[in-house]
């Protein structure tokens, strides 16, 4: 019966077997590699129901909903009738096939330095891995005059490294340079991580694509669906200078360490693509971000204050937060603020509560979190949502301590800012069970 | 009538509980298309666990809420063979689960293996006491399987539970302040014990003065972090109380939601179907083969599915009625004896005694968890002398504070008006300086006590309900009150200010309403020859090889301990004769 399974099975990829046939099915693997690094599936995915790279996820800009397109090799609706001219001037420029500009949600400034070779890999994948789905692209909701499309061609001018190929020595697979700069061509390029962690400007350009020259390069960016993205550089605060090297790849692969937990918009991050990534690739990510020195290099690092902890211990605690954290948070994440092992993150010296926006935290007791349900650790464990247990002041008061306790150096919140996060703050979604499709 | 059929797969799972689970991880490890059905909804931690909302007596225990649907289908009851037999309609002395992760999503977490001797009864007795000693009557028997069989699947079912416990015997070597009375371990348990709460602690010291043996008791409830061999995560239990009849919030009371089904989640060769209420398995017309099964989906359509394996995983005695409904195998018969399928039915034998301190004790029994206990083994299982006491069986004796339950009562001491000023005096001055004890025994099987199908009531799909016949047997209750006057001996070295019995009178009747144990088992049971069991030592169909079965129900006789070790420590038994053995060459594992 084994066999019989096999042969359905077989049979049921025929179709896709005939297209890939004319592929090297090491540049398909390649390319599919190339895919999950760049993080593809996640934007070009619809939530839910939606077919692998059909597009139709809409992406919140300040300007408006962008709903992002069908990257399948369909002919009508997808890039099937691309040649890969097309593609790679649009993944370099942001330059369609059609000739108009495409907005910068699509990370184009950072693929731009993905190399030919890595470049020609990903076409073959998505032309020949790829189910071709037909499914039109989806009208953005950006209204006139902000819908015009010409201003893009000004941005993509004076903001995109446009299209010269990047130098070799950023090549990994064929010419594996040192463990940092295969780091940062992973970061830099493919992993966009920029687009997140580094602040944008005016114009809402990154305000650096690369750490050449300037320390503003990854040093947190702002908020992402309600998450604030923590500086990604090697430095107190917010930063990642408490994880080792072996801290970051277990984060990537499994999305939690024995200290910390992924959240929020990071956990499409590490699902759809981190997890994913070579134990090379994933080191040298971490040897690149840790050999980034800190922006602000004044913020004293975490120092672990052990009062607090025996005040709570002993059930004396001095505030309405702490007394709130004793009652709703402890049993999990200590009166010593430690968490337990892998299962209950530490909030005490955990980056995420040493940042000057208390955004994240609110969000997280608002809306609860689930760590991303990886290869590596399946399991979602799951913090459920106070949105309908404590009130705003309640709110602010236990994120103001969790934020200040235990020598945490992050800062307080107020009702008010409370009351903001409250206003899209959903309990988390569970993970449910989603029947496949045979 | 069949509304659809759907593609073939090669392996159908029958009910997603503990047994199911187990069976779904080994064979999608072999690589077959494995779909698993469950009658009831989608369930995981989160949210049907969520926190606070499932910290809630009267939503959970009160009103059932992970509880069987009784006006669906239920069971009827009767107490001998001339009786009539009448519906079960509120859930009383047993809580039948239903939905993702079965029993195994609301049970306490206690978590034991079995004495080698219980899984050879019959043998057993007769070599140590004579055939003589066995009464008249009382149909007890031998698994076919034995505990160095089985102990690689104790030791690996502790794994993947995450079971914390202190053994006292590790490969002949004595580790530590086990249970004294344990067979031989290959490996200590993946956890270190629990801590022990204030009550099990007096009870501890009191039973050590008396000369017996407790031990901090093996419990799925963890007492660390811990991650499984799946991959899969649990957090340390903080003895909120909410075990038995909730869905733990915390990650820290085992349960196929928790310890196996995210492992099986991104697997593309399985599938998980909830809301799909099998109503038989679909032989062929030799009726020595499955091909697949029938289900009523949640729209009410009637759905074929066929497939090369059928795996019969649901709670303990639905097993017997899907093999009654699906014609397999020979109904039991208590006249003659013949026949397998309804024989030997069993439940368990419980009694408790409470005790109450003076003011400012603070006992505290609102601190607990499901599977924290003290227990002593003395009195269970063989480890005593049988031979002057007239009896079989025995009883585990423990305190087990699994969580206050305000709702279901707060014990008072005798004489306490039942009302008024008086009772809430007495609640105020005891709810925090009471321990309760209690002796958890095992219920014989007896040639009368059986299940069949009822002629007379039938469920939501016209399908005739699972009928029992069973009552207690003045063995049981000279086993439960020998034991019960042990734990007295216990409850007065505790010293407390008064306590109060709570035991079985000879004479009688099993009563349905107050809640007693979900512990059924057997019905469908396993054996060494085909005449006197329903499955071979492989748990496979004596009567239809495709098809096998797991759970309490394969139990030939009743057990002291609570039954989970023993069903997960079988279906990885099963799981690997099938793997190893059946796959290769399927055909019967055990000529007949």
């Amino acid at each position: 019966m084994n066999r019989n399974y096999h042969f359905v099975a077989a049979a049921g990829l025929l179709l896709f077997a005939l297209k890939a046939r004319a592929a090297d099915p090491q540049q398909l693997a390649r390319g599919e590699y190339i895919a999950r690094a760049g993080d593809c599936v996640a934007c070009h995915t619809a939530p839910k129901t939606g077919k692998a790279f059909a597009g139709g996820y809409p992406l919140g800009t300040p300007l408006g909903v962008v709903y992002s397109t069908n990257i399948t090799p369909d002919k009508a609706t997808g890039i099937g009738a691309w040649s890969y001219d097309d593609f790679a001037k649009l993944m370099r420029s942001g330059i369609t096939r059609e000739g108009h500009a495409v907005y910068p949600a699509m990370p184009y400034p950072s693929y731009a330095r993905v190399t030919d070779a890595d470049m020609r890999a990903l076409y073959t994948y998505l032309m020949n891995g790829v189910m071709p789905v037909s499914q039109s692209n989806r009208e953005n909701g950006i209204p006139w005059p902000l819908s015009m499309r010409w201003p893009l061609h000004v941005w993509s001018w004076i903001f995109s490294p446009g299209l010269p190929s990047l130098s070799a020595k950023a090549n990994g697979n064929d010419e594996p340079g040192p463990q940092r700069t295969r780091g940062a061509y992973l970061v830099q390029g493919l992993g966009h991580c920029g687009s997140c962690h580094t602040p944008r400007g005016a114009a809402l350009q990154e305000k650096a694509l690369t750490d050449a020259g300037n320390t503003i390069y990854l040093s947190g960016g702002g908020s992402i669906d309600g998450w604030i993205a923590p500086s990604l550089r090697n430095e107190a605060g917010d930063g990642i200078g408490s994880m080792s090297q072996e801290d970051l790849v277990a984060f990537l692969r499994s999305g939690r360490t024995v200290r910390v937990a992924s959240f929020g918009a990071m956990n499409d991050v590490v699902v759809h693509s981190t997890q994913y990534l070579s134990d090379a690739d994933l080191n040298s990510i971490a040897v690149y971000l840790k050999s980034l020195p800190p922006h602000k290099p004044d913020t004293a690092p975490f120092e672990y204050n052990a009062t607090l902890a025996a005040a709570l211990y002993n059930g004396r605690p001095s505030t309405p937060g702490a007394r709130i954290y004793l009652d709703r948070c402890a049993s999990c994440h200590r009166s010593d603020g430690k968490g337990n092992g892998k299962a209950f993150p530490s909030l005490a010296g955990n980056p995420v509560l040493q940042s000057p926006d208390p955004t994240s935290a609110i969000h997280i007791v608002l809306s609860g979190a689930s760590m991303p349900a990886t290869r590596a650790a399946p399991s979602a464990m799951t913090m459920s949502s106070y949105v309908s247990v404590l009130d705003d002041q309640q709110v602010a008061d236990v994120v103001t301590f969790i934020q200040t306790g235990w020598g945490n150096q992050g800062a307080g919140a107020t009702a008010k800012e409370v009351a903001k996060v409250r206003q899209f703050s959903m309990p988390v979604n569970p993970q449910g069970w989603t029947a496949k499709t045979p | 009538m069949t509304d659809r059929t759907m593609k073939p797969v090669d392996v159908v799972i029958v009910g997603f509980g503990w047994a199911g689970a187990i069976m779904a991880k080994e064979l999608t490890e072999e690589g077959l298309q494995v779909l698993a059905l469950e009658r009831g909804a989608y369930r995981d931690t989160y949210p049907d666990g969520a926190y606070p909302a499932t910290l809630d007596e009267l939503t959970y225990l009160q009103r059932f809420k992970l509880f069987q649907d009784m006006s669906a289908s239920t069971f009827t009851f009767r107490y001998d063979v001339n009786g009539q037999a009448l519906p079960y309609r509120q859930i009383g002395a047993f809580k039948p689960g239903t939905g993702v992760g079965g029993a195994g999503l609301h049970w306490a977490g206690q978590h034991w293996r079995m004495f080698p001797e219980e899984l050879r009864l019959r043998s057993h007795y007769v070599e140590r006491y004579g055939a003589k000693f066995i009464p008249e009557g009382m149909t007890i028997q031998d698994f076919g399987v034995t505990y160095e069989e089985l102990e690689p699947h104790f030791d690996f079912a502790e794994k993947v539970f995450g079971t914390s416990g202190q053994a006292y015997r590790v490969k002949g070597e004595i580790v530590g302040d086990g249970n004294p009375f344990d067979a031989d371990r290959s490996d200590s348990f993946p956890l270190p014990a629990q801590k022990v709460p204030y009550g099990p602690h007096v009870f501890m010291n009191a039973a050590r003065e008396l000369g017996f043996h407790p031990f901090r008791a093996p419990t799925a409830t963890v007492s660390a972090p811990y991650t499984n061999p799946y991959g899969c995560q649990m957090g340390p239990c903080n003895f909120c109380g909410f075990c038995s009849g909730y869905a733990c919030y915390n990650y820290s009371k085992a349960s196929p939601n928790v310890n196996i089904l995210p492992a099986l989640r991104d697997l593309q060769n399985f599938e998980l179907r909830p809301d799909c209420n099998v109503l038989r398995i679909v032989l062929d017309s030799s009726r020595k083969r499955a091909t697949g099964v029938e289900y009523a989906d949640a729209a009410g359509n009637t759905v074929l599915q066929p497939a090369q394996i059928v795996i019969a995983s649901t709670f303990a005695y639905n097993n017997a009625h899907l093999f009654m409904l699906s014609g397999i195998g020979e109904q039991y018969d208590p006249a003659t004896g013949k026949g397998a399928v309804g024989k030997n039915v069993s439940y368990q034998m419980l009694s408790n005694i409470q005790t109450f301190f003076g003011p400012d004790t603070n006992s505290n029994p609102f601190i607990g968890a499901g599977g924290n206990s003290v227990a002593f083994d003395d009195f269970n299982g063989d480890n005593f002398d049988h031979g002057p006491l007239g009896f079989v069986g025995g009883a585990a004796l423990w305190c087990n504070p699994a969580g206050a339950k305000p709702i279901s009562g707060i014990a008072v001491p005798n004489g306490t008006p039942q009302w008024g000023r008086a009772w809430k005096k007495a609640v105020k001055d005891n709810y925090t300086n009471t321990v309760s004890i209690d002796s958890n025994g095992a219920n014989m099987v007896y040639r009368d006590c059986y299940l069949d199908l009822d002629p007379t009531y039938k469920n939501k799909y016209g399908q005739p309900l699972l009928r029992f016949t069973f009552d207690w047997k003045d063995n049981d209750i000279r086993m439960t009150r020998f034991v019960t006057s042990k734990l007295e001996q216990v409850a007065r070295a505790m010293n407390p200010k008064s306590y109060t019995v709570t035991q079985k009178n000879f004479g009688d009747h099993f009563d349905l309403r107050p809640y007693q144990t979900t512990h059924w088992a057997g019905g469908l049971i396993m054996g060494a020859d085909r005449p006197t069991s329903a499955l071979n030592r492989y748990l496979q169909s004596w009567d239809v090889p495709n098809v096998f079965a797991v759970g309490s129900g394969v139990f030939p006789v009743g057990l002291g301990y609570n039954p989970t070790g023993a069903v997960a420590a079988l279906a990885y038994w099963c799981a690997k004769a099938i793997r190893q053995q059946y796959l290769k060459d399927p055909r019967p594992l055990v000529d007949a």
